[in-house]
């Protein structure tokens, strides 16, 4: 059984500032992290290894220092890190990521086995979109479970797959059948600790490195800037609203204090008053 | 698929990029709202998209259209209606016993189908986790643009869908374009967008569509469905009152009193994100960026600070008042109302207050 994990390297954007001034991100000196929500994807598909035995590669795009994301990812028991690196990629929107991504995902089959599952996280921090492992799932033409909260069974000799899958005012139990996409819902798992013996594995391991040209990749004009549909015209930051809060003032004591903000929040809104009288009248 | 993998430069780059429509695309016209079905309810967020298509529509001078898909003919024909008397001038109705369920793959092929049929400019989807599920296959498919949570949709002067969403963790917002393929993609959470006017009586036509699908070749089946129980449910989004707290509280002991005015206010009770890690409240209870967006009349936030990412949650609230003890906390810059003050001590004052308030008007009545 083959597993791969698709993972990101992100900054730690808890720690982002912005420039007052120029509006740019500062990025000097911001730590990064693997992607949160892909530690879930990454945890999963460990314990299905433990369980049924197998391999788990993990993936990433990135520069070329994102290597050190697979090595945190070997650390947690990871058997396999492949590094997709190569100036032509930057600048990719999530289309050309996925490209990108499915393309080497087709050299991992080639070279180290067909995955039955490829896992994604369900979003990126930095881009916040939940678009690439959907995009990878339609490239590759693999069946797609996403919002996944649950892995109910897996028959891997049968290829057939049940899950529950987190939907708007509930939960699917969907089966599909092998090769599947699964992006893995927030807080369904705890992530393990490392292990010394795998920290020692992973700080002599070596990252496969590949390139575009490595995965096949041939026209260019589909990866990076130039493969990207869309085109981000301005970046800027939010405006200030022009007036502020208006401060209630009241006397010191705390009843005070509440009762000269009940007025003035009723003074504001007064549909809001009638609601609440008209819902109290309504309750007793 | 939008958002800059890479810190684009603000300026210079692609940022100059001219619109040169490739000629088979010009024929793509009108402004689509892919609406949302499940279990035969129409979510909100559909209705709230109708709205701002119909002005992306007007704007470009042409027709704002519906596309609903699903088994049962009778709540597809109610839901047609609604999308009329929202301000759609043409339903594209789909309906197939294969559509009994949300599937990635009866979906992805029902709507790429239509578009290559019928050849929308702007394609509109909820952010929810059908319209995520649904957007990001449909645009691969369709090889074109998708911008993921926008906050703001535009026309700009040469035509083009101009889609501002936060980026960098919502530090920043960035404007993002599909100049040169079709159809326009782009998902706007629920309650971003107010809620359109509907008119009654008002009506369009109907394009019926056929699906040609056939259940055997479907790879994906729905074995069952477990709806949430309604009495854990949050609906923070929905709701007219909000009362929330942040790490301002001190402790989750004290988070009880932002309950407890929650009560005597009928409200809906929320956080900031801290207070999820901590575990003080679940994650549907979160509010802001990566929590919900919510559009309350009335929104009253306890000990937040009102960093960027809580401020995008809830912009839309028509009354925003802040409890907090410095009075030089960001909240106070988006506010309309501030105190400057304990939250610990005045919000069980404000819990009382308010009873008394509503108990005396109750006897007077
Ligand atoms: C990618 C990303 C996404 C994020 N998404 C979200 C999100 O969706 N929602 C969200 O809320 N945050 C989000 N955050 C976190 C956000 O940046 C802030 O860290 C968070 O909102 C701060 O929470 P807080 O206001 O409760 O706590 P703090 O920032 O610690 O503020 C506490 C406030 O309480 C005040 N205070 C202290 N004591 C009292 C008292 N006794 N009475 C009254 N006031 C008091 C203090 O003056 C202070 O202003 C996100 C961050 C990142 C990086
Ligand atoms: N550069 C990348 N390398 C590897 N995986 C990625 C990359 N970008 C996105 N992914 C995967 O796709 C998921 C969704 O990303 P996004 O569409 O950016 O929100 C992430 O959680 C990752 O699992």
């Amino acid at each position: 059984m083959h597993i791969v994990v698709c993972i990101k390297q992100v900054p730690d954007s808890a720690q982002i500032r912005v420039h007052p001034v120029t509006n740019t991100i500062m990025r000097q000196g911001v730590p990064t992290i693997i992607n949160p929500y892909d530690l879930f994807a990454l945890e999963e598909a460990l314990r299905l290894r433990d369980t049924f035995g197998g391999v788990v590669t993990v993936l990433t795009m990135g520069p070329p220092t994102a290597a050190e994301s697979l090595r945190k990812a070997l650390t947690f028991g990871a058997d396999r890190g492949v590094l997709l690196t190569d100036r032509y990629f930057a600048g990719s929107d999530t289309l050309a990521t996925s490209f990108a991504l499915s393309m080497a995902l087709k050299k991992v089959a080639a070279e180290f086995g067909q995955p039955e599952i490829v896992f994604t996280g369900k979003q990126t921090i930095d881009g916040d979109t939940a678009q690439v492992g959907p995009g990878i799932a339609k490239r590759l033409n693999y069946n797609q479970l996403t919002y996944v909260s649950k892995i109910v069974d897996a028959d891997f000799a049968g290829g057939v797959i049940r899950v529950e899958r987190r939907a708007e005012g509930g939960t699917q139990v969907l089966q599909s059948r092998l090769p599947v996409l699964i992006t893995m819902l927030e807080a369904t798992n705890e992530m393990r600790r490392g292990s010394v013996e795998n920290a020692l594995i992973a700080a002599r391991a070596q990252a496969i490195t590949w390139n575009a040209a490595d995965v096949g990749i041939e026209d260019l004009t589909k990866c990076g800037l130039r493969g990207s549909p869309t085109i981000v015209k301005k970046v800027f930051a939010p405006t200030a609203r022009t007036e502020k809060a208006v401060l209630v003032e009241a006397d010191g004591s705390t009843d005070g204090m509440a009762d000269a903000l009940i007025d003035a929040i009723f003074e504001r809104a007064p549909a809001v008053e009638e609601d609440l009288f008209e819902q109290a009248a309504r309750q007793y | 698929m939008a958002e800059e993998k890479k810190p684009a430069p603000a300026a210079g780059g692609r940022a100059n990029t001219k619109k040169e429509l490739p000629e088979h695309f010009k024929a793509y016209k009108h402004v689509w709202v892919a609406v949302e079905i499940e279990h035969g309810q129409v979510h909100t967020v559909s209705y709230e998209l109708l709205g701002e298509g119909r002005k992306l529509a007007d704007k470009r001078g042409v027709e704002l259209a519906a596309v609903v898909m699903g088994n049962d003919r009778a709540s597809l024909e109610e839901a047609a209606v609604a999308c009329f008397e929202y301000g759609a001038d043409c339903v594209y109705l789909v309906c197939d016993p294969a559509l009994a369920h949300y599937r990635n793959e009866t979906a992805t092929k029902v709507l790429t189908d239509l578009v290559n049929t019928y050849q929308p400019e702007i394609l509109l989807l909820g952010a929810t986790n059908l319209g995520r599920d649904l957007a990001g296959s449909v645009a691969t498919t369709l090889l074109t643009g998708l911008t993921a949570d926008c906050t703001e949709l535009e026309i700009d002067d040469e035509g083009s869908l101009a889609a501002t969403r936060p980026t960098f963790g919502g530090s920043l917002l960035c404007t993002i374009f599909t100049l040169n393929f079709r159809p326009q993609m782009a998902t706007v959470r629920p309650r971003v967008l107010a809620m359109p006017e509907r008119v009654p009586g008002r009506t369009g036509r109907i394009v019926e569509f056929d699906p040609k699908l056939v259940e055997d070749d479907v790879v994906t089946k729905v074995l069952d469905f477990i709806a949430d129980r309604d009495s854990d449910k949050a609906n923070l989004p929905y709701a007219d009152v909000v009362v929330a707290g942040g790490l301002g509280l001190g402790s989750v002991e004290n988070f009880q009193l932002v309950k407890e005015l929650a009560e005597v206010l009928g409200a809906e009770y929320g956080g900031s994100r801290p207070l999820v890690q901590k575990g003080w409240i679940t994650s549907d209870r979160q509010i802001g960026q990566t929590g919900k967006t919510i559009r309350p009349k009335l929104y009253i936030a306890a000990g937040i600070s009102g960093a960027i990412q809580h401020r995008v949650g809830v912009e839309g609230a028509d009354l925003i008042v802040a409890i907090n003890t410095d009075p030089n906390a960001p909240i106070f810059e988006f506010a309309h109302l501030g105190i400057v003050a304990d939250a610990v001590t005045l919000l069980p004052a404000l819990t009382e207050a308010f009873a008394k308030r509503l108990r005396i008007n109750r006897l007077a009545s």
